[in-house]
This record gives structure tokens, sequence and C-alpha cells, in this order.
């Protein structure tokens, strides 16, 4: 271990959990600033996301949103890629959703369904991905830029769709038509009574995700892509040099991320609104950045964080109720919080652990 | 006719406004090395300092100074992370968009207790429309007489400020030490350094500009164009000011006619919305508001000319490599 390197369970364990509670006391402070008391702020937020079966229920549907856009962040992440257009692709994702259960739900079971709800919102999303990628790997345009100029063209794309071709005849409202029982996912209260999820809309696409989890897992770390992904991610240059190609790697690499984004429309779509409506993503593809950042990009670390921005959610929902002037905005300035802490400022604290760790190493050394 | 287009063309030029201020506001960042995706959330962050302000002292001036504090603050904080800490530009931008969307909601809801707005501007809270001279007694010349009474007369001052800021960013990144310097750290800060110059504080200055311009990008919307604040009223114009920086190239004269040219979009969208154009059918409104967005896209894949950011942009500067 070389001078300034720092154990490992320092490098992945303490610096976050650091940069964490950064971004946690600060966010105490501003429920100071309102006039409330943060402590019991805390108290409740952790009753109502995990204090019963239902709160546990709505905590775990969040977070099976988040799984997704948080794996969708991270896999591009390996690449050196920033995909922020993650909403876009779970928005238009939605649509492969839609077509899969309109077109099956009177002829055949949810089961036979969800296999084709998969692939379509994960080719609907891989699509929405696939011209910013390609326009960054052959024509040098950011796909910083394009991904979010993609979220505002898919945003309008779909609401001019539901207004016209998608809308459920005779409606004024712009939204499809309510799925028949082919079109809709078990909820997981039906599936295990025993847990007593009540009326929380966590579904079976919970399990969905966690596969995706595990997949992804086999990909970057046990694949030759998920090794060309990494090395193209690490050092561009010397990856190209060894022979990948930067075209192929980047356009694969953002496909597969914008399928997982488009997958979380499962989620929302056939498991919980089963019907297509206009901004049901509301920001969880944003979400998905700050759980890819506060996991550290690894699948496990997504599990971890969806689940704590999924308890972040439902906690909020209970919070705002308990205490009027804490809205749901709170849970923004959480996530704006976690992302400026965890990601732009993650070295912030660095130098100083490091000088922390570093003098007692030497003096070992010394005695050695 | 003509009635119809110098209408729209004054639509045109008060919705591009917001554009412009944030857009000029961008470049000095952009062209200073440091990206900055943050423009969404300190206009928003702006729009509420100065709703608040102006409502509380009923002074349109104290709310525009209030806003370029917000403002400036966000990009000092934008500032500290990407070039104190060399964090990644992208991601503390997006923090920032988030803190402020989340913030001025929030304390809106505490402070005022109307569901995240500000209460509507008292008098002397809101920047006034200016009526040049004569421009009543001109009015029915015509040709002249509408360009002059509805076009060029008739906006608040911070429309006047945005124009008027296309020629100062010329001559300020054009024709001064600083400017020169300033561009020059965006395309090569290891010379910029070497030449005994601090590359961290012109871009400290840089994120200032950026922050006061956004400042009064953010005050005219809740200002001078509306009256007080509403929960994301910036609603993507920081983002469409980001659009028209790349099609306007990095350069602040191209920068005002991208700005138009969007802004000129979003008054036409309004103009149509509902009309039949013939031959055609309507147009879906949704189209116009995509297109600045598909614009953009089509400029960076190289179709229409090509986009070169600045070199350094996005690259934090590392003084030594150890």
């Amino acid at each position: 271990m070389s001078a300034g390197q720092l154990p490992r369970w320092v490098d992945y364990g303490l610096i976050p959990f650091v940069n964490l509670a950064a971004a946690f006391l600060v966010s105490g402070l501003v429920v100071v600033l309102i006039g409330e008391n943060p402590l019991e702020a805390v108290r409740i937020l952790l009753w109502g996301s995990l204090g019963y079966g239902e709160g546990i229920g709505f905590t775990l549907f969040y977070a099976t949103n988040f799984i997704f856009t948080g794996l969708a962040v991270a896999v591009a992440f390996h690449a050196g890629l920033f995909n922020i257009g993650g909403e876009g692709q779970a928005y238009v994702g939605g649509l492969g959703v839609t077509f899969a259960c309109l077109a099956l739900d009177h002829i055949v079971p949810w089961y036979v369904t969800l296999p084709f709800a998969i692939v379509g919102s994960a080719l609907m999303g891989a699509a929405w991905a696939f011209i910013p990628a390609w326009l960054q790997a052959t024509r040098g345009s950011h796909v910083v830029i394009t991904t979010i100029m993609f979220n505002f063209i898919a945003s309008s794309l779909m609401v001019y769709l539901l207004n016209s071709a998608l809308k459920k005849p005779g409606s004024m409202q712009p939204e499809t038509r309510t799925f028949e029982a082919g079109g809709r996912l078990p909820f997981l209260n039906d599936v295990f009574p025993s847990f007593g999820f009540g009326y929380a809309p966590v579904n079976l696409s919970l399990f969905v995700a966690l596969a995706a989890c595990v997949l992804i897992w086999l990909l970057i770390w046990r694949t030759k892509l998920g090794f060309e992904i990494r090395s193209f991610g690490a050092n561009a240059t010397a990856a190209v040099y060894a022979g990948i190609s930067p075209v192929r790697t980047i356009v694969i690499t953002m496909l597969i991320s914008g399928g997982l984004a488009g997958m979380m429309a499962i989620n929302e779509i056939m498991g919980s609104q089963h019907r297509l409506l206009i901004d049901f993503v509301s920001g969880y593809g944003f979400v998905g950045i700050a759980v890819a950042l506060m996991g550290r990009a690894h699948p496990v670390g997504i599990v971890l964080a969806a689940i704590l921005f999924g308890m972040l959610y439902q906690g909020g929902a209970e919070l705002s109720f308990e205490m009027p002037n804490i809205t749901r905005d709170m849970i923004i300035v959480i996530q704006g919080l976690v992302i400026l802490f965890a990601g732009a400022l993650e070295h912030m604290f660095r130098p100083a652990i490091t000088r922390l760790f570093t003098p007692s190493r030497a003096l070992a050394a010394e005695e050695a | 006719m003509f009635e119809t287009l110098i209408l729209i063309l004054d639509s045109t030029v008060r919705l591009s406004t917001p554009l412009l201020l944030a857009c000029l506001a961008g470049l000095y960042s952009e062209r200073s090395g440091v990206v900055d995706i943050g423009l969404e959330g300190k206009m928003l962050g702006a729009a509420f300092g100065a709703g608040a302000v102006a409502y509380v002292t009923a002074n349109a001036w104290l709310g525009l100074l209030a806003g370029i504090g917000v403002s400036v603050a966000l990009g000092l904080l934008h500032g500290f992370a990407s070039i104190s800490n060399r964090g990644n530009q992208i991601v503390s931008g997006v923090a920032i968009n988030f803190l402020a969307a989340g913030l001025t909601a929030l304390l809106g809801q505490t402070w005022f207790r109307q569901g995240g707005r500000t209460p509507a501007l008292p008098e002397g809270g809101r920047f006034r429309d200016i009526a040049w001279p004569y421009a009543e007694q001109l009015r029915e010349i015509p040709v002249i007489g509408p360009l002059y009474s509805e076009l060029l007369s008739g906006h608040n001052i911070l429309v006047y400020a945005g124009f008027l800021a296309v020629p100062l960013t010329w001559w300020v990144l054009f024709r001064t030490r600083f400017g020169l310097r300033l561009r020059a750290v965006g395309e090569n800060p290891a010379a910029v350094d070497t030449a005994g110059i601090s590359v961290a504080w012109l871009r400290y200055r840089a994120v200032i500009a950026c922050g006061i311009l956004c400042g009064f990008a953010g005050a005219y919307l809740s200002i001078a164009q509306g009256a007080g604040f509403g929960v994301n009223m910036t609603a993507g114009k920081g983002f469409i000011a980001l659009a028209a920086l790349i099609f306007a190239k990095w350069r602040p004269a191209n920068a005002m006619f991208a700005c138009l040219l969007f802004g000129f979009l979003d008054a036409v969208s309004i103009r149509m919305q509902g009309q039949e154009v013939p031959g055609i059918g309507e147009i879906p409104v949704q189209f116009f508001q995509a297109l600045p967005y598909i614009l953009t896209v089509i400029l960076l894949a190289g179709f229409i000319g090509k986009a070169v950011p600045p070199k350094a942009a996005g690259i934090p500067y590392l003084k030594e490599r150890s």
C-alpha cells in the first residue's frame, strides 16, 4: 500500500458514510430552519417508512423504481458515461409496457404478458437512449447534453401521444384505458398476505428488479463485455489501444442503461397504475443519479441506496402529514444534498481522512 | 397580418429575455471551462429570492439584488465543488438544480403558506414596462409606428438590460485582458497557470459573473414578467438556455439570435394553439415545445455546422501531478 492510499474499508465504507452523514446533517439544519425538530422528523420518517406493513410496502414499491433507474445510471458510469436521460427513457419505456398490456390483457394471464412488457419497456427505453449514444460515439456530441434534450423531447412526445392516438376514446383525461387483469402484475399483498402490505402497490416487479441487479453484476464483473465496459470507463485511450471498439462499447452500454431505465415503467404502469398516464415517472429517473452515486455503482450498494430513498419517499409522505411545514419538497432537498456530498463533493473529506490514517501507518512501518 | 407579426415579435422579445440572460450567464462559466447545467436551478433560486424580497420590501431593485445574491451563492457552491474540490461539474449542477427546486418550494411554503408561491407583489415590487417618448403619438404611423411603439418601446428595464448584456459580454470577453484570460483558461488552463495567473480565481470570477446574470434571468421571471414566484416557474428555461448556448457555439451575438429563435418558437406555439395551418392542419403545440431541443440535437450531431465546446470545459484543473 503506497503513501496516500487508504485501506479498502475507509475508501468504500468510511468516506461514503462521512459524505452521507454530512448530507443528512445539512438536511437536519434545513428542518431546523423551517422551525421543526429534526429528531422528531427522523422518528416520524422511520416509523412511516418501516414501522408497519403498509409503510414497508410503499418503501419497497418506491425502491423498485429506484433500483431500475439507479442501475441504469450505474451501468453508464462504468463506461465513463453520464446518462442523465433516465427520466425520458423511463417515460418512453412506458410505451413498451403499455403496448404489451393493451394488446394482450384480454387474451392471456399476466405471466404471459410480463415477458412482453419487460422486452417492450427495455426496447423502448433503449431506443430512446440510442440516438444520444450513437451521436456520442460517432459525432462526439456529449451524451449529457443530448440526454437532457431527449428528456424534454420525450415529455413533449408523450403528452402529444396521450392526447391523441393513445387516449381512451370519449375521455378527456390524457391517459390510456385501464388494463384488464392480464395487464396487471399481482400485488405482493395478494401473494404473501402474511406480510400485511395492505394497500401498498408493491408488486412482483420487485423481483424483476432484483433479478436485474444480479444480471447486471454478472454482466459488469463476470463477462467479457463487462470487462470492456469497465476498461473503457477507466481509460478510454488504453481500451481503444487494446482493441476495444469505442463505438460498440458506448452504444451497447447506453442501450443497456436506457433499457434498464425503461423497465422502471413495469413497476409503475403494469404494477401500480394499470394505465399509461402523463408524468408517471415524476422524477424517479433523476433519483437514479443519487442512488447510483450513493451505491457506488455496485448492485448491492444500489439496492441499499434504493431502499434508503424509498424510505425517504414513503417516510417523507408520512412526514408531510404529521408536520405540514415539511412538504414533500424536503425529499428533493435531501436528494440534492446527497448528490452534492456523495457526488460533487466526494473528495472534500478525503484529505483530512487521509491525514488521519497516514501517520499511524507510517509509524507502524517504522517499527516493523 | 403585419399586426400579428408585430405581436408575435413583441412576445418573442419578452420570452427570449430570460433565455438570453441565462444563456450569457452560461457563456461566462463555460468559456472559463466550468460546465454549468445548474443554470435552471440558479434561475429558480433567483426567481424565488427576488419574488420573496420584492414582496416584503415592495422594492423591485432590492428584489433583483436578492435574486442575484441567491444565484451567486449557488454559483459559488458550484465553484467550491467543481473548482476547489475538483468534483464532477455535471453532478454538481444536477445537485444545484435539485437543491433549488426543493428549497424554493419548501421555504416558500414555510414563509408565505400559499403552496410554495410568493404572494402577489405590491405596487413598486415589480419592474414596470417603460414607454418610450412619443410611443403613443407615433403608433398610428404605418410600419414604423407599430415597430417603435410595440416592439422597441414598452418593455421593462430587464429586457433592455438583457439585450445590452450582449455587446457588453462580447466586449468583456473579446476586448479586455480579463476576457482573454477567461477564454484562455477554458482552452488551456495549464498555459494560464504557467503565466502566473491563478486558474481558480479566474474561474471563480467567471462563476460569479454567471451567477449575476442568472440572477437577472430569475428576477425577470418573478418580478418583471410575472408578479410573484410560482413553484418550478423556470419550467426548463435553464435547459433551453443551455441548448441555446450550444446552438450559439459559445458566442455572445449568436447567443442572442439563438435565444430569439427559441423565444420565437415559443411565441408562435402560443399563437398557433388550436389554429389550423392551411394545407397542413393543426400542428401540435408539443412539436413547437420540443423543437428547440430537436434543433440542438441536430446541431450537436454536426448536421448544421459543428459546435465545438471550449477545450478544457468540464475538466477540473489539477495544478501539479503527483
